[in-house]
């Protein structure tokens, strides 16, 4: 209880530098950032955009462009695109990297060349994704190896591009590739920051791997894997690049594989602020719901409150 | 024995893997020695003759400055990656270790923005930098990276879990300024967070095409991505995916490097402990 | 494993000095134009007087296609005026950035110092109308100052694209790109009996004959085009209308409807390779182990990108049609099916690229502006040699039929035909007063939409509306008809 007190008056003494710290983030966001979304929030009420070099509008238009994109556009479909492939990629992705990070950080097997592996995983992700792409054309292209391969084993050729799921399918594979290194990589930085006596405690209190792993390193990576799931989450909705490049800004066979973002961006080519900022608002407000919902049923309530942390500290301290 | 197996298993997941990614630098490192025709007209896994032919005509192309290229795309994406981290910290720190009013307003309006896509101020943003007389300069691709959102999460996530508050206390029981505990205690504590997100920014600011395009107009500030785009946009007399993949290729060159050079810190990192009470 | 990575840290860096090193060397030997205009060169005196034509000449374009013919024809021959700095902009087409760019600065064009404002730029034929159809762009003759006498010997359809609403041309360009069709002479004498062009020309001489060949080279195993974009634009460019109508609405013209009905045909009976333009398998198509009747290309593709897929084994470097002969001979005789395509017109009268000049508004060297149109796109000589030495077809109708009348200029890949006869004849018959502002989100659009339909993943009312939903997002003011 003293203890307790005491800490309060400490942090209410310290309470300026808090906001000292603050400023360099706010005073750059509201610089380079803020205004753009700011007018990118007020035209969602307006008709405005260009037609070739002529300004349309601004018109006021009330809620015209939110009406316009909830009940005439194929916003739902492009949803459910967008979901669809971020689910086939991140499965594997966020399966296969906590097996990689709980491998490189096992001193139980011990693996050697843990180094080369790490680099490799990762490699894919410095390629430009426009590159990638490219590369991707070619493997999977009607005449490419990947269908010479099919064709060799005895199979039909199948024409990736030009089908709803080959297109659907190389997206996921393309997002999986360029992201699982970097997963590997959070969650291995999670895990190598426990204190490595409670993995030697529990070795020498017998238990098995997936005791350890479920009862030692889930617990302790949960803000690492909280923060691996929303950013992959958020990355998800965000999804963009790697589909507009694949499917050259089409979205594929029927726009089965048009994302949100891809919707947005369609859009950005007439520079229509209008519906953009409208469709922004929207995918703002969705995203914002699904990330805290995440957010606060994984996390304490009160992420701030002095008391956290003495759960790992108690850990520390018992050694 | 059991420990064998799996050991066995785990090494053949892992060259699995491995051959995947593997497999797309090779693929680019044949396709850069191989003509346009012969790319043009479906892939082959033979090495073609043309890379020294392609190197040159990559290296030679009077307005295409490649060296220029590299120089200016190092500089952007180092810069990026120094600030994003440092300052990400810095705000982790403030929200992490300091009770304040606004506080959990704070922290709230970051996570907020976090979940805005990039592409909705992209034009704005632009626009703006025009305003303020920034276009045609690299400063617009690196100073904003100062507020980094998900960058800021994860100095944060990392933060709870490896930052004890005690720590910062018994520093200042020492008798530390504020600014000397960041700089001398947490900024140790937090390199192997600092040297993952430093790879993270570095690596997508040197892949970033879409602001740098509207954002570079003279030859001489044109990042790498920017003239991997001309390239191929080039005019059917001098279209050549060879040169684009050669240019692919000389573009990940010093990336690699210096994901090698940053993973020595991730490796190394915790592992020494320093979390030490 | 620290010992690997600095290894292959190490050996990287290596490779990459090394080859900085070994390839700045031949550079250096390489023939190079003049920094600077040769000191002997009169600067005009006028503007040192008047004191009004800016310093800095700035060209703005997505690639260096036109800086190259400029720094050769242009600077090379010293007639950029002393003291003049020419700066070029280039802003790659990749999404749509060209485009965002040159309008960003077209509107600011106003307040830009005069030093920054942009002078010359470029466009291509598909959005030139958005560009051309407005005050940012300048009468070539009113504004400019080009006189009717200096653009009479231009093929009048690239005059066409850049005609405003109100009638002024606003824009003028280097090239002339009229499309033929290039066919297989081994296939053509399997499936017609005879190789001759007239011959040929005479059995696909309107759609209907075309259709009927089709199946008679598929009853034979071969198919007639690559893919389902092939014969697009022959379709697309004898429209009796523009895409949209004066109410903004978008029409679909009878021709673009046939150009669905007939690939539809082809695809379902097997009469096509399913591909699109620069697939992979539309390349090696083209190719020796090709099986398709013929492509339609225009002037630049059949010497160049045509002729490069048709080879085996690529030309080496350095050797061209217009290099060493002997060296060029040697390289192509017996590679691949270099001497089996054949160009004949085909059933429509067709062009396929090309780029145009536009004098921006506020510009501040009016007259070098017009000196550039002028020498780089009404010179009879110098678009002369620009042939002579790329190959290209250029915008000279007497230039280009004198060297139709050349027997010399025949090519070696087409067996020895004269293609610039070819194109002469097929330039004079294009007519493009139907072109819109809105044609390159209209073809972009509609042939994504359908390929949909060709591949049988959609029906054809679900691609026409997929159609309508991309065209208006691209342009807002356009409605669907009712």
């Amino acid at each position: 209880m003293n203890m307790e007190k005491r800490k309060k008056i400490k942090s209410i003494s310290y309470a300026k530098w808090g906001y000292i710290f603050l400023i360099p983030f706010f005073a750059m966001y509201v610089l380079t950032y803020f205004i753009p979304l700011i007018s990118t929030i007020y035209y969602s009420f307006f008709e405005n955009y260009m037609s070739g070099l002529k300004q349309i509008g601004p018109n006021f238009v009330a809620l015209e462009n939110y009406k316009s994109i909830l009940f005439d556009s194929d916003l739902p479909k492009y949803a459910y695109n967008t979901m669809y492939i971020w689910i086939l990629g991140f499965i594997p992705q966020i399966t296969i990297s906590m097996l990689l990070a709980i491998w490189f950080t096992s001193i139980r097997l011990n693996l050697k060349f843990t180094g080369f592996f790490k680099t490799v995983i990762y490699m894919p992700n410095l390629i430009m994704a426009a590159a990638f792409a490219m590369l991707f054309w070619a493997l999977f292209s009607d005449i490419g190896p990947i269908n010479n391969l099919l064709v060799l084993l005895g199979f039909e050729p199948y024409r990736f591009l030009s089908e709803i799921n080959g297109n659907r399918g190389l997206i996921a594979l393309m997002n999986f590739l360029m992201w699982f290194g970097n997963t590997t990589i959070l969650l291995m930085a999670g895990i190598m920051g426990i204190d490595s006596s409670i993995f030697e405690a529990a070795q020498i209190d017998g238990a098995s791997s997936w005791q350890t792993f479920w009862h030692v390193t889930l617990p302790s990576i949960k803000p690492i894997l909280v923060y691996v799931l929303l950013t992959s989450l958020i990355g998800g909705i965000q999804m963009f690049d790697v589909p507009q490049i694949l499917t050259d800004g089409n979205g594929g066979p029927d726009r089965t594989s048009m994302t949100m973002i891809m919707f947005l961006n369609k859009h950005l080519y007439s520079k229509n602020y209008g519906m953009a900022g409208a469709l922004s608002v929207i995918l703002f407000i969705v995203t914002a719901i699904l990330s805290f919902t995440i957010y606060n049923n994984l996390t304490e309530k009160d992420v701030y409150s002095k008391h956290r942390g003495h759960k790992m500290k108690g850990g520390k301290n018992e050694k | 024995m059991k420990n064998k197996i799996n050991k066995i298993l785990c090494y053949f997941v892992l060259i699995v893997l491995s051959l995947m990614c593997v497999f797309s630098f090779c693929l680019l490192i044949i396709n850069s020695t191989r003509a346009h025709s012969q790319i043009q007209k479906g892939f082959s896994f033979a090495l073609g003759s043309f890379f020294g032919t392609n190197l040159k005509n990559v290296l030679s192309n009077g307005e295409l400055p490649v060296v220029k290229g590299i120089i200016n795309s190092l500089t952007v994406s180092s810069l990026s990656a120094a600030l994003a981290a440092y300052f990400s910290v810095l705000t982790a720190f403030a929200i992490h270790s300091y009770e304040f009013r606004f506080k959990r307003a704070a922290f709230t309006f970051i996570m907020m923005i976090m979940m805005i896509p990039s592409q909705v101020t992209a034009l704005g943003f632009v626009r703006w930098m025009a305003k303020l007389g920034l276009m045609d300069s690299l400063i617009p691709l690196f100073l904003p990276s100062v507020a980094s959102p998900i960058v800021f999460y994860f100095m944060l996530s990392y933060m709870q879990s490896n930052l004890p508050k005690a720590v910062i206390e018994a520093a200042r029981m020492d008798g530390a300024g504020e600014f000397r505990i960041f700089n001398q205690i947490v900024i140790p504590v937090m390199k192997p967070a600092i040297a993952v997100q430093a790879i993270f920014t570095f690596v997508a600011a040197w892949n970033n095409y879409f602001i740098p395009s509207l954002i570079i107009r003279s030859a001489e500030k044109k990042t790498l991505p920017i003239l991997v785009a001309q390239l191929r946009s080039a005019d059917y007399l001098k279209f050549d995916m060879g040169q684009v993949y050669m240019l692919v290729f000389l573009a990940i060159i010093p990336i690699i490097i210096v994901y090698i050079l940053l993973s020595k810190y991730i490796v190394r990192g915790v592992a020494v402990g320093s979390v030490k009470e | 494993m620290k010992k690997f990575k600095r290894f292959v840290a190490i050996t990287l860096i290596f490779v990459m000095t090394l080859s900085l090193i070994a390839c700045s060397s031949p550079t250096t030997e390489e023939p190079k134009q003049p920094e600077e205009p040769a000191e002997e060169t009169p600067a005009p005196e006028v503007d040192e007087a008047e004191g009004k034509e800016g310093k800095v000449l700035n060209i703005w374009g997505w690639n260096d296609e036109f800086q190259g013919l400029f720094n050769n024809y242009f600077a090379g021959k010293g007639l950029v005026p002393e003291g003049v700095e020419v700066k070029f902009t280039i802003v790659p087409n990749r999404d749509n950035a060209y485009q965002n760019a040159l309008d960003e600065a077209l509107l600011n064009q106003e307040n830009a110092p005069d030093d920054e404002k942009i002078d010359l730029f470029l466009v291509e034929a598909d959005y030139a109308l958005k560009y051309v159809d407005t005050d940012y762009t300048l009468d070539i003759i009113k504004d400019v100052g080009l006189t009717p006498d200096d653009i009479s010997g231009q093929y009048k359809y690239t005059q066409e694209i850049v005609t405003d609403s109100k009638g002024a041309i606003k824009g003028t360009s280097w090239q002339a790109t009229p499309g033929l069709f290039a066919y297989r002479r081994s296939i053509a004498k399997d499936v017609l009996g005879t190789d001759d062009p007239d011959a040929v020309q005479e059995a696909l001489s309107t759609w209907e004959k075309f259709n009927e060949v089709a199946e008679k080279a598929h009853a034979k195993g071969y198919k007639m085009l690559s893919g389902f974009d092939d014969s697009y634009r022959t379709f697309s460019n004898n429209v009796s209308a523009p895409w949209v109508d004066e109410n903004n609405t978008i029409i679909i013209d009878d021709n673009i409807v046939k150009w669905i009905e007939q690939t539809k045909e082809f695809t379902d009976k097997g009469y096509n390779n399913k591909t699109s333009l620069w697939d992979d398998q539309w390349a090696a198509d083209q190719g020796p182990a090709g099986k398709v009747f013929g492509f339609f290309y225009s002037t630049w593709g059949i010497n160049f990108t045509l002729l490069g897929n048709a080879l085996e084994t690529p030309l080496p470097e350095g050797v061209s049609a217009t290099g060493d002969p002997e060296a060029y001979r040697a390289a192509t005789e017996g590679n691949g099916i270099f001497g089996d395509y054949a160009v004949c017109y085909g059933p429509q009268n067709y062009y396929w690229g090309g780029s145009w000049l536009c004098a921006a508004a506020g510009s501040d060297n009016i007259e070098l502006v017009r000196e550039i149109m002028r020498v780089m796109t009404c010179d009879k000589e110098t678009l002369t040699t620009i042939t002579k030495d790329t190959q290209d077809f250029t915008n000279n109708i007497e230039a280009m039929e004198a060297l139709a009348a050349d027997d010399t200029f025949a090519s070696a890949f087409l067996g020895g035909q004269n293609h610039i006869k070819l194109f002469v004849g097929s330039a004079k018959g294009i007519d493009m007063s139907n072109i819109s502002p809105y044609d390159q989100g209209m073809n972009e659009g509609i042939q994504t939409a359908f390929r949909d339909y060709f591949n049988g993943t959609v029906d054809y009312d679900t691609a026409l509306n997929n159609f309508y939903t991309a065209v208006i997002e691209k342009y807002p003011e356009l409605k669907r008809p009712e």
